[in-house]
């Protein structure tokens, strides 16, 4: 027992879900959780997550229909002095369709993001699954785009800090069709965003991870380790294909994907 | 008093002696014109006589020209013997400051022309398509340049590594990912839509320029259309790669 430090009570997983439930429905950014305790661990940030989407469920926000990809691309790793990805839910409210409306003060500093999102027609339980399996399990792509967002003050994120707030994921939107995946290179799949027009950025799918098919492995096999299998039709976004860039009202956004389509949403 | 045929002496001796120099308007004006004079007589003093058959275009991307500060694209052309075969390495030696960059090149089936050309009648005239590597080298130090010096430099054009040709078919030239590796490692991607919007665009800026110079592109030339991504540098060891969509990989080796 050391003797003389007063002890702050440690906050608890549901008291920084609280915070963050909060944060989201007032849309006011808090400070990063990271500081308010500094001892956060990985699995600490994945109990706040997991408190933070019950929440979520039991306040009327859906179901867990899915799960994005975070931190997938070695740039992204770099800034936040990490080596591998996260991930985090994504609930049926989160979802929209191939032209959708969003309104810009739903979220707090909304960036957009094109991504591959595919569909799982085989469960996959870790942690043993191979990139055959996981391309095995995998029956259809669809083109997509992910809304970031932050609830935590200027995007001031660390690893624990994002993963706490459901892997900084706001939105997402699917473009119409869902593109059997039987036969498509989905590394070499290139994808161009446009914004009001103007081409923003070009990638292609490798940016994920290496490979989209290994973001699922490495998700099955992470997920292993919290007793989650991955269910069939559910949706797996896999990690963005360039930088995120902010956006406003009144922007524009379409990503078109080789032999995948096109989706597109825009900010009111 | 701008004097071609010294400014061209001075680079075909950069060439061939593998040493860089400053940057040709350190001391004289040039305008771009005057730099594609300079290009042609180095190429002269390089190549005589050969006919102009694989031509490179850079400065095909939005970040590239206002990195540059210019709204156009320039062109050079290969010499003979700048081909990398598939299976040789490339020496590192045998350049001053190589830097590799992933591309899309198109071969003609029909002679291309005119102040007007589009896109679509360059998709037209497109036999095939193949992932290429442009091995730059710019003469200049550092790569430090200004528009017309680059131009006089032949575009920095060096070495080229081309993939087999296929046919366009229903491609989407835009929609096709590059995905760029160094030693296994994965260092960019990209789609075609980062030349001009469309490789086929660029080519098309290409044949407008010549028909400007008096020229036209014939038929089975060869068009390295622009970098996907930022050029990396490369050093003895390197085995570069790029994957262009579904036309296959091109890979270097560098010792």
């Amino acid at each position: 027992m050391r003797s003389g430090v007063v002890s702050v009570e440690r906050m608890t997983p549901a008291d920084h879900a609280d915070a963050l439930f909060a944060a989201r429905r007032d849309r006011r950014p808090i400070a990063p959780r990271s500081e308010a305790d500094p001892t956060l661990t990985v699995e600490d940030a994945y109990a706040i997550q997991g408190a933070l989407v019950s929440r979520l469920r039991d306040g009327g926000e859906g179901e867990v229909v899915g799960y994005k990809l975070g931190l997938t691309s070695k740039p992204m790793q770099q800034l936040l002095g990490v080596d591998e990805p996260d991930y985090g839910p994504v609930l049926s409210t989160m979802v929209h369709g191939d032209g959708a409306a969003l309104a810009v003060d739903h979220f707090i500093q909304p960036k957009i993001e094109a991504e591959i999102g595919l569909v799982l027609e085989r469960p996959l339980s870790g942690p043993h699954v191979t990139t055959l399996q996981a391309a095995d399990a995998v029956g259809g792509a669809v083109a997509a785009l992910e809304l970031v967002d932050s609830r935590i003050e200027d995007w001031r994120i660390t690893l624990v800090d994002t993963i706490a707030d459901l892997a900084s994921c706001g939105a997402v939107v699917l473009g119409s069709q869902v593109v059997a995946a039987d036969g498509l290179d989905l590394r070499t799949t290139g994808m161009v965003i446009r914004h009001g027009g103007e081409v923003v950025a070009t990638g292609a799918g490798a940016a994920a991870l290496g490979d989209p098919i290994a973001a699922v492995a490495w998700l099955a096999n992470t997920l292993a380790s919290y007793g989650v299998t991955l269910e069939p039709g559910q949706l797996l976004m896999t990690g963005s294909l360039h930088a995120a860039f902010p956006v406003a009202a009144g922007d524009q956004v379409r990503a078109d994907l080789d032999r995948l389509g096109s989706v597109g949403c825009r900010f009111v | 008093m701008m004097d071609t045929d010294r400014l061209a002496a001075t680079l075909a001796e950069a060439v061939r002696s593998r040493t860089a120099i400053p940057p040709l308007t350190d001391e004289v004006a040039l305008d771009i014109e005057q730099a594609y004079d300079v290009q042609d007589a180095t190429l002269e003093l390089l190549d005589p006589g050969a006919t102009r058959r694989v031509a490179k275009l850079g400065l095909t991307s939005r970040a590239k020209q206002q990195q540059m500060a210019v709204d156009e694209p320039l062109y050079g052309w290969f010499v003979s013997g700048s081909a990398v075969e598939p299976g040789i390495p490339l020496e590192v030696a045998s350049l001053i400051q190589p830097r590799v960059e992933p591309e899309i090149a198109l071969v003609t089936g029909a002679e291309l022309a005119g102040h007007d050309v589009t896109t679509p009648e360059v998709l037209v005239a497109t036999a095939g398509v193949m992932p290429a590597l442009d091995v730059l080298d710019s003469r200049f130090a550092g790569y430090r340049f200004t528009l017309p010096d680059v131009v006089a430099d032949d575009g920095s054009a060096a070495r080229y590594v081309l993939g087999d040709p296929v046919p366009l078919a229903d491609r989407s030239l835009p929609l096709l990912g590059c995905v760029l590796e160094r030693n296994g490692e994965l260092v960019d991607t990209a789609a075609g839509a980062a030349v001009l919007g469309h490789p086929a665009a660029a080519v098309a800026w290409f044949v407008r320029k010549l028909a400007h110079r008096g020229r036209s592109l014939p038929a089975g030339s060869i068009v390295l259309a622009g970098s996907l991504t930022a050029a990396i540098p490369v050093e003895a060891g390197d085995v570069v790669r790029a994957s262009i969509g579904q036309l296959g990989h091109v890979e270097l080796q560098v010792t």
